[in-house]
């Protein structure tokens, strides 16, 4: 949980230094993602409890006693009426305690979740920068080569990642440079040797490794990430290629681009700085719903890679039938998503000059 | 026009009298259904200081030939043939590069629509100093602000509204904003594409004085292209007439207003309203423009002019002399041998 501080401060310090119309705004819009997180939860609780399976047949198989079942049962709070888990369960995400876990140690979920959150984050922030880089960049320049062999094949390209499952590339591409080509490393985050040697601080493994000055675990690192990174990055980048560019071909007939070239402005300073700008406004709308796409992406990533975060965990934890850490991830998500959408809204004001609040 | 008409004309480019020359200019747009000529064989000259009215219908060509002007027709647009004299340049045979320096240095444009023609992200005095170090790189930052603020003052807007957004003007003022940008480095001419047409009345008439403030002030020379006859009425000097791409009279303001031979600007000025004379219907001029895909044979306008001849339909009359600087494409003030024969 420690990782949401730097976005929730950047946020409080857009909140302090920002008009009285913008605190009321980020307000109203916190005020917003309550009822929207709380009936989130509560689908998810009750869908739980519905599915068939429970968490002592899927840890300790058909042959557990009934005397062991039933003390189980007990200690987790299972033996409860439903409300009064369910009333449970909302006070701990109030409090932002979120529990035990059902299984192993039964350690706190915060704990276990601070773990995987910062191998969470080490994927999906590359990946929407690879993403957002992608589909910038190409889409702007399908945008200028319109209807030019470039532009057909990067229109291609969009529509064939888009449709692309995340699991199928992520295996293709694991087949073809890993096992194939062997220039990869198969799965995980880091190679066994420079995790003994990384100490950790952030869980953050490229943070860990540059504050203790280990350049080989940060080679590890950076070596583990280029494939889960690109898997999760390009598949997004279908999405943000095709707005960028039917965004940057409107702007580039628009009236002032025009009378920029009539100004003698350069070519290269209208497409980027008068048509490539303007057409940000609508992509930075739609990273903020991609933000959701992003972390289920992450979900099949992780999974496909080995990856030790949040994604993995939730898929373990539904094998598990481990209620408490299912519902607390998908908690810790909606809020994470909430977060980055609010975010992403008060980037607009600062994109566009039009935009007040 | 003969090799020898057009000879003679671009020596009278040499006196420095004209100060831009268009000479035989086309410029087609390609569509599925064929190439339409949007501007059919224009020539004109710019005098050095005047303000030359460019009038028509909607479609008549007006707007590509302003474009033209500045070489900034785009796909599927293109110049077919032509010559463009500016200051003693071909600018049809200069490099894009060049051409793009003598864009907004020494010609400048204003746009139609003043509420879309400024980058809604950019503040005022971004757009200006950017476009005064595009062309003088040696320019700081903090002169061209200088410039700038001189400018802004000069066009009757208070200085420190510099640093606002576009948004945050009326049409009145963008469109001086868009006047400023084209004068931020003296411009020789500044073509005025249907510059009032998104202002009402009372600004349009604001903006009209301060143009003609600015031509005595800074040495301007002004197109005005406009179907606001109007417009052409109150500022220009001469007035030039264009029907289905092609040139239909040329002249004083007084010539082709109060002596107008083309049967088409007969009947526009037919067709504008008057206060004066009530009671009478409005005058309508039969028919449509033409579909330039299929542009009628001999003179375009003769299916909906009413003093047709047999000839008309046949042969294209020439944009000839009626009277010393008084032209027109008319077979009525032209000499013609037969009626009809090839």
């Amino acid at each position: 949980m420690v990782f949401g501080v730097p976005a929730a401060l950047a946020l409080l310090w857009v909140f302090i230094r920002g008009s009285e119309a913008l605190r009321r705004y980020i307000l109203t819009r916190i005020a917003l993602t309550l009822p929207m997180v709380l009936i989130l939860v509560s689908v998810v609780f009750f869908v739980l409890r519905v599915m068939p399976g429970d968490v002592v047949s899927s840890t300790l198989g058909p042959k557990a006693s009934e005397e062991v079942r039933e003390n189980i049962i007990e200690s987790l709070g299972l033996d409860d009426p439903l409300i009064v888990q369910y009333f449970k369960f909302l006070g701990d995400v109030v409090t932002l305690d979120l529990g035990d876990s059902f299984i192993g140690a039964r350690r706190p979920i915060v704990d276990e979740l601070g773990e995987r959150l910062p191998a969470t984050l080490e994927l999906i922030i590359p990946a929407a920068i690879v993403a957002l880089g992608t589909g910038l960049l190409f889409g702007t320049f399908a945008a200028v080569r319109r209807k030019r062999t470039a532009d057909y094949g990067l229109r291609l390209y969009s529509v064939i990642v888009y449709s692309m499952p995340i699991f199928w590339l992520g295996l293709l591409l694991r087949l073809v440079f890993s096992v194939w080509l062997g220039w990869t490393p198969i799965a995980g985050r880091i190679d066994v040797v420079a995790n003994t040697t990384l100490e950790r601080t952030t869980n953050l493994l490229t943070v860990d490794s540059i504050i203790s000055g280990n350049w080989s675990a940060l080679l590890s690192v950076l070596h583990h990430m280029i494939l889960p990174t690109l898997t999760l990055g390009l598949v997004l980048s279908g999405v943000f290629i095709r707005l960028t560019r039917i965004n940057v071909i409107e702007t580039l007939q628009e009236d002032y681009v025009i009378s920029a070239r009539a100004r003698g402005i350069r070519e290269r300073v209208v497409t980027y700085s008068y048509a490539l700008k303007n057409a940000m406004i609508p992509v930075v709308t739609v990273i903020g719903l991609q933000v959701a796409i992003l972390l289920a992406g992450a979900v099949l990533t992780e999974t496909v890679f080995n990856w030790p975060g949040m994604g993995r965990y939730l898929i373990q934890r539904i094998s598990a039938r481990d209620f408490q850490a299912v519902q607390s991830t998908v908690a810790v998500f909606a809020m994470f998503v909430a977060l980055i959408s609010l975010a992403v809204d008060v980037i607009y004001s600062v994109l566009d000059p039009r935009v007040k609040y | 026009m003969t090799q020898d008409a057009i000879a003679a004309d671009r020596s009278s480019v040499a006196t420095g009298d004209v100060l831009y020359s268009i000479r035989d200019l086309s410029v087609e747009y390609g569509t599925r259904a064929g190439e339409v000529a949007a501007v059919d064989r224009v020539s004109l000259d710019i005098r050095k200081g005047e303000i030359l009215g460019l009038v028509g219908e909607s479609g008549c060509g007006k707007s590509t030939l302003g474009k033209a002007m500045m070489r900034m027709i785009s796909p599927p647009g293109r110049i077919t043939q032509g010559e463009l004299w500016f200051a003693g340049e071909d600018l049809m045979t200069v490099s894009e590069a060049q051409m793009r320096e003598i864009r907004g240095a020494r010609l400048g444009m204003v746009f139609q629509d003043p509420m879309t023609s400024l980058n809604p992200l950019s503040k005022i005095v971004d757009h200006l100093t950017e476009t005064i170090t595009t062309h003088e790189p040696s320019v700081s930052e903090a002169a061209a602000r200088d410039r700038a603020e001189q400018l802004i003052g000069r066009l009757g807007l208070r200085v420190e509204r510099i640093d606002d957004y576009p948004h945050q003007f009326s049409g009145g003022m963008r469109q001086r904003i868009m006047i400023a940008l084209a004068l931020a480095l003296r411009a020789d001419l500044v073509i005025a594409d249907e510059p009032t047409t998104a202002l009402d009345v009372i600004v349009e008439a604001q903006f009209l004085d301060l143009l003609r403030e600015l031509r005595a002030e800074f040495d301007l020379t002004i197109i005005m292209i406009t179907h606001n006859i109007g417009v052409v009425a109150e500022v220009a000097d001469r007035v030039a007439v264009m029907y289905a791409g092609r040139m239909a009279e040329l002249g004083s303001v007084d010539e082709v207003f109060l002596d107008t031979k083309h049967p088409y600007g007969q009947g526009l000025l037919r067709a504008v309203p008057n206060i004066e004379l009530d009671g009478s219907d409005l005058y309508q001029m039969e028919g449509a423009p033409p579909n330039l895909l299929h542009t009628p044979s001999g003179c375009p306008f003769h299916p909906r002019c009413p003093h047709v001849m047999p000839i008309c339909s046949e042969r294209e009359p020439a944009f000839a002399e009626v009277t010393p600087g008084h032209r027109a494409s008319c077979w009525l003030f032209q000499e013609h041998d037969g009626e009809g024969e090839r």
